[in-house]
Order: C-alpha cells, then structure tokens, then sequence
C-alpha cells in the first residue's frame, strides 16, 4: 500500500526546511525527502556540526541556517535523508531510493524545492581530474575540513569569493584568484545599484572580502577573459588570457565558478513549463505568486525556480507552503494571505540586491558557450562543442534529436552539466531564441536506478 | 594539494582502496575521505579512458563513480565511509559481471535515458 501523504517536499535546503515546517505548523502531514545525510542544502550544509557552529571563518550568512534547521528538526514531519528521488510524476506520484530499495509514495500536494548546482564552466580542459567547482570546494570545507593548497579560483560571483576568503581566514595558502566577470558588467550594472541600496551591507562585506584576499598578498587579476587548463592527465596550469596576453600559473587543483543555476531535472520530468532567463542566463521554472508551477499540485520554490538566495528561498518556501495549504483546505484565504504578508516582505528585499548581482556576474557569452572546437561540453560522453557544431550543420534541429545524434546529455549526469550550453549552442547556430530551442525532454528515472530495484519495487507493490 | 584541517577526527573506521588500507574518518563521504588522501583518480571514462575525480561533490555531476564493497556506478560523494569498505576504481564502464541486472542492460543494448 502507498503511503499517503498532505505534503511531500523534496530537498531539505533553506526552501524546503521552510516550506516543510510551515506546513506542518499547520497540522498537515508532511513527509520530506532530501539526498544528503542531513539537513540544510548545500548553502547550510553539514550546519549542524557543533564545530561548524563556533567556525568564524565560515561567515555570519552561514550561522542564518542555524535557527532553520532547529526549527525544522522541532517540527512534526517525516524527514528521510539520503533520499534519492528519481521520479515525479504529473500524478503526484513520488518514487526514491534509499539504502538500495525503492518506494513510492503520494501527497495531494508535492512541493520542489531542489535548489541550485554549479553553472557549467566550459573551459578547455574542464574535465581533467584536479578541476572541481568552488562550491565543491566548500562542501569538502564544511563537511570534511578537506582543503586544497596552493589552488588557483577562477570565476566570478559573490561565491567564489566567499570561498577564497573562508580559506584565508583558515591560513590555507591560495596560489591566485582570476577574476573572469567581464569589465562591461560594471558600467552595465551600476543602473541597478539604486534597486540594491537596501543591502548595501552586502556589497560592502563583498568588496571587503576583495580587498582582505589583496591585502594578503594573493594575486587577485581581474579582466580576465579566458581561461584553459593544461596537463596531460591532470592539472598542471591554469593558462588565462589577460589584456590579449597568455599567461599559465602551475598548481595542481583549480576551482572554476560561474555562478549557480537552478537544479531543474525533478521539475521537468514532472512537466512543470519553464522558460530561459536571459538576465540569469538559465532555465527557469514558470510560477504564479504562491509559487505553484503549471502542473496542477506540484508548487517549485527557492532557487530551484531561479537564483535568489538562501534567505529568499526560505521566504519562497514559506509562501509556496501556505498556498499549498490554502488548496488543501487547510487554511483559508485570509489566514493564508495574512501568514504570508511577513514572508512576502522578507522576499521583497532579498530581491532588490538580484537584479544587480544578475547583471554585475552574468557570465560572459564566450565562457558559457565555447569558441574552441576541442573544448568538452558534455562530460559524461564526452563530446566537444566542435562535434555538437558539426552536428548542428548536419540538419540537426534540437537538443533531443542532439542527443541521438551525438550521445549528448545522454550520460548519468542527464543533461545537468551540458543542458544549458547545448540550448545556447543551438540557439547560436539556429538564431531562435532559447525559450525556442528549449531544452532536453528529461524522464523518470532522474536519477540512475539499478533495474534490481525497480524489479523488487514492482513485486512489493502486488503483494 | 588536497589535506585535513584541524582536530583529527576523533572516531574514525578503516576502509580499503585498490587493496591500500587507510584510516579515514568516520561520517565522511568516500570522496571527501579519499581526496583528503591526497587521491584525485577516481576513475576512467568509458569513452576516452580519461582520468576524472570528484567535480561537483554534490551528486550532479557522476564524475567520482566508482566500485564500492563490488557495486559499481556508485556516486563516491554521495555514499559514506564505513568501517572495511572495498573501494576500488571504475575503469571505463561498469562491469556487468558485478552485477546482474546491468549486465540485463548491457546484453539490450540500452543505456541511461
């Protein structure tokens, strides 16, 4: 028999825990589903390590997870960690796995709340072992107090120096920061700093942080505009391009970061309609005000709509909850909007700084889709952005034709790591806009799952 | 380079890679747990053979596969250390002899969607 549930909320981020506790405040039956052993996204993650409570080094932002996860472990809910969901059905069927056995299990109501991942970096020579993101650098800091010394960052965006700062702070040496955010953002942003005044304590605490990483010697080298990475099998330089001059600066570990893009694999299978940000440079989920998406039931908050933030994901999760509750019938419409109104207010400032960051590190044209013939854009085949051209002059009309074609996005990862070059890449060569080109048609399972599994899945189901 | 910070693990568990033991600490993922051993090859792919290690941590990316206690296609980021644990490498794709229902896959012909 399938287990029944009001709510089911999958992943446990800021959005999730917020989303989860405010409808069980409410009474409903929730069930939340997340794929890490413990609460808190990647952005709270391992937050509850006492060690990481006292760590200074990790960033007053850091210790906002702290209150929402106590709040979320004190609420009446079902709560399975290292649940991985591969299926979300238009029927608000949910199947995961966890501990090699599969389950599903249903709710009148499905909350997404999956998050961002890493903007793909499709760089020459991405994929050499040694080449991580800087957020895995951070999840190796927060969860294992693993670190790289003498490791080049390369990228832009408030979390590349967040990272290079937490190592600073922690004496672990950084052999150079390469500042790819081109230097027309600057001038293309300022319009937008009047829209971000409110949170002018964050651009301060930013440019602060730029300016500890000079102070302490670093090299910092900003109007960088390309960047490569050598070695036969693994690191051995990261070359960058800096007033038309190469350069090379050897080490054995680089972290590259674009910014963060929404985690939109769950959504999409389920149907949900989303549409391209030019702005944000990425997929979004299409949603109304209480955040429902366009399938009927399914609501998608937090950062796995489009990039916001901890803080506005948390205030999205709030709002996504209790419209979900008002459908169920729980709440009615002014308890609902009057619950809402604090939550509303909350997400109305965490947005005005948005627009600014958007604009200040939208990464630049050449550095989401490559110029070089030999650079991979799919990672798990394989296949070089040349390749995907040459398919593209063939007659090829689309990512999903793309993928018979050539094998791209048809690797475990699913897309996740070479959907958004390959929709620009297309649009690139077919002049369509984005939306038009769209994006691979993504379906269950999401997640690689062993046939077994399924199998016995099947059998339990008939008893 | 990859090292530890900090206080030693207090509990830790011993686990094996490629026939090496090590001491590793417990709670840690297996990639966390290798990479702070200084090992960055994880795997070769099974098109090019190529090197990979850990790119994501966050279990996006399925470049940390690797062939744990006989089972392959494991994410090493998403699983945890415990106590003799037989990690190896994934060299090219998975071996369908570990595990009859990939082979199933492999004899059709089909592969991921």
């Amino acid at each position: 028999m399938t287990k029944h549930y009001d709510i089911i909320v999958i992943g446990a981020g800021p959005a999730g825990m917020s989303a989860s506790r405010t409808a069980a405040a409410q009474g409903a039956r929730v069930l939340v589903l997340d794929e890490q052993s413990s609460p808190g996204g990647q952005i709270y993650r391992a937050i509850e390590k006492p060690h990481n409570q006292r760590r200074r080094e990790l960033g007053s932002s850091y210790q906002d997870g702290v209150p929402l996860v106590h709040g979320f472990r004190q609420s009446e809910l079902d709560y399975v960690n290292a649940a991985s969901v591969w299926q979300l059905s238009a029927d608000l069927e949910v199947g995961y796995s966890r501990d090699g056995i599969a389950q599903l299990v249903r709710a009148d109501r499905i909350i997404v709340a999956t998050g961002a991942q890493e903007r793909p970096v499709p760089i020459p020579g991405w994929t050499k072992r040694g080449v991580m993101t800087v957020g895995a650098a951070q999840i190796l800091l927060k969860e294992s107090s693993v670190v790289a010394s003498d490791a080049v960052f390369a990228g832009s965006g408030p979390l590349l120096y967040l990272a290079v700062h937490q190592y600073l702070e922690l004496g672990v040496p950084v052999k150079a920061v390469l500042d790819l955010t081109p230097a027309k953002n600057y001038l293309g942003a300022l319009p937008a700093l009047f829209g971000a005044r409110a949170d002018f304590a964050k651009i301060l605490e930013g440019w602060q942080w730029k300016r500890a990483i000079g102070a302490a010697g670093i090299p910092l080298l900003t109007g960088v505009d390309a960047v490569r990475i050598s070695g036969e099998k693994s690191v051995e330089s990261v070359d960058y391009r800096r007033r038309g001059e190469w350069q090379a600066i050897t080490c054995d570990t680089a972290f590259l970061h674009l910014g963060v893009v929404p985690n939109i694999n769950i959504s999409m299978a389920a149907g949900c309609d989303c549409h391209w940000s030019h702005n944000q440079a990425c997929w979004t989920v299409t949603v109304d005000d209480w955040f429902n998406s366009s399938v009927a039931g399914v609501s998608v908050a937090g950062d796995g709509v489009s990039i916001g933030g901890a803080a506005a994901a948390e205030a999205q999760g709030g709002i996504a909850a209790l419209g979900a509750l008002h459908a169920l019938g729980r709440i009615d419409a002014s308890e609902r909007d009057r619950l809402a109104a604090a939550y509303r207010i909350r997400l109305r400032k965490e947005m005005g700084i948005r627009h600014f960051l958007d604009l200040l590190f939208r990464p630049a044209d050449r550095l989401r889709v490559p110029r070089e013939a030999d650079t991979v854009v799919c990672r798990c085949e394989e296949v070089t952005a040349g390749q995907i051209r040459e398919t593209l002059d063939l007659g090829c009309c689309g990512p999903n034709q793309l993928k018979s074609f050539s094998r791209t996005g048809m690797g475990p990862c699913q897309g996740r790591f070479c959907g958004h070059t390959v929709s620009e890449l297309i649009g690139e060569a077919s002049g369509l806009p984005i939306s038009e080109v769209g994006y691979f048609r993504l379906r269950s399972p999401i997640k690689p799952l062993p046939l077994k599994e399924l199998a016995d899945l099947a059998h339990s189901s008939k008893e | 380079m990859f090292t530890k910070i900090g206080q030693t693990q207090e509990e830790s568990v011993r686990v094996w890679f490629e026939g090496c033991e090590m001491t590793v600490g417990k709670g840690l993922s297996v990639a966390a747990a290798l990479l702070g051993e200084g090992i960055t090859h994880f795997r070769n792919t099974p098109v090019t053979a190529a090197e990979r290690g850990p790119f994501c941590m966050m279990g996006v990316c399925f470049d940390c596969l690797l062939v744990i206690d006989g089972q392959a296609n494991l994410q090493a980021c998403m699983v945890e250390v415990s106590e003799g644990m037989c990690i190896e490498r994934q060299c090219g794709a998975a071996d369908p002899e570990l595990d009859p229902a990939l082979a199933a896959t492999a004899n059709r012909g089909e592969t991921t969607p």
